[in-house]
């Protein structure tokens, strides 16, 4: 995963990168009751955990893994501007990708929590028409239909 | 460009109480 210059970029820029072995490192195991490898994790400073990734996954979808959780990093602090923009960018860039349906409804969601309009949520509900139709997220969003 | 790990987990958190990322825990059994 990590020698793919995009991955490798994506984390250097956004993230302190902590790497721990499951034989070098068995407290931080249990300290984040990871129980399997490969666990990766999106926490904050105080180790309050936003995101989990269990297992191996291809590239792209490691990637769109760890965007939909940056993303969700922003949502859960309140920063639902660029909540928002990230989720955007998971659907944008990974429109294939197993998250794409979750970011889309995710990215509603953070409109609305921005803006207290509802309009957004409507919009989402609408996009779930054309696209992802057969995903939870699409039944999740279906009560926003106008 | 490599990713500059570390696997001093508190020293991490201290210095993204300085950043303001999150940190990225990756917990492997691959050689390191």
């Amino acid at each position: 995963m990590y020698p793919e210059p995009r991955v490798t970029a994506f984390v250097s820029s956004n993230f302190e990168p902590v790497r721990l072995h499951v034989k070098t490192h068995p407290e931080a195991m249990a300290r984040f009751g990871a129980n399997w490898t490969p666990t990766v994790m999106i926490v904050d400073a105080d180790g309050k955990e936003f995101h989990r990734i269990e297992g191996f996954l291809p590239a792209d979808d490691f990637l769109a893994q760890l965007k939909l959780g940056y993303a969700q990093y922003a949502f859960k602090t309140g920063d639902f501007a660029n909540a928002e923009q990230r989720f955007r960018s998971v659907v944008d860039d990974f429109p294939k990708s197993d998250v794409a349906a979750e970011a889309l409804y995710w990215a509603g969601v953070s409109k609305y929590k921005g803006s207290g309009d509802p309009a957004p949520l409507q919009a989402t509900a609408e996009a779930f028409k054309s696209r992802y139709a057969d995903t939870p997220w699409a039944k999740k969003a279906s009560i926003w239909a106008a | 460009m490599d990713i500059q790990w570390t696997d001093d987990v508190d020293a991490a958190m201290q210095r993204a109480k300085q950043s303001k990322k999150p940190l990225l825990l990756d917990f492997t059994a691959a050689p390191m």
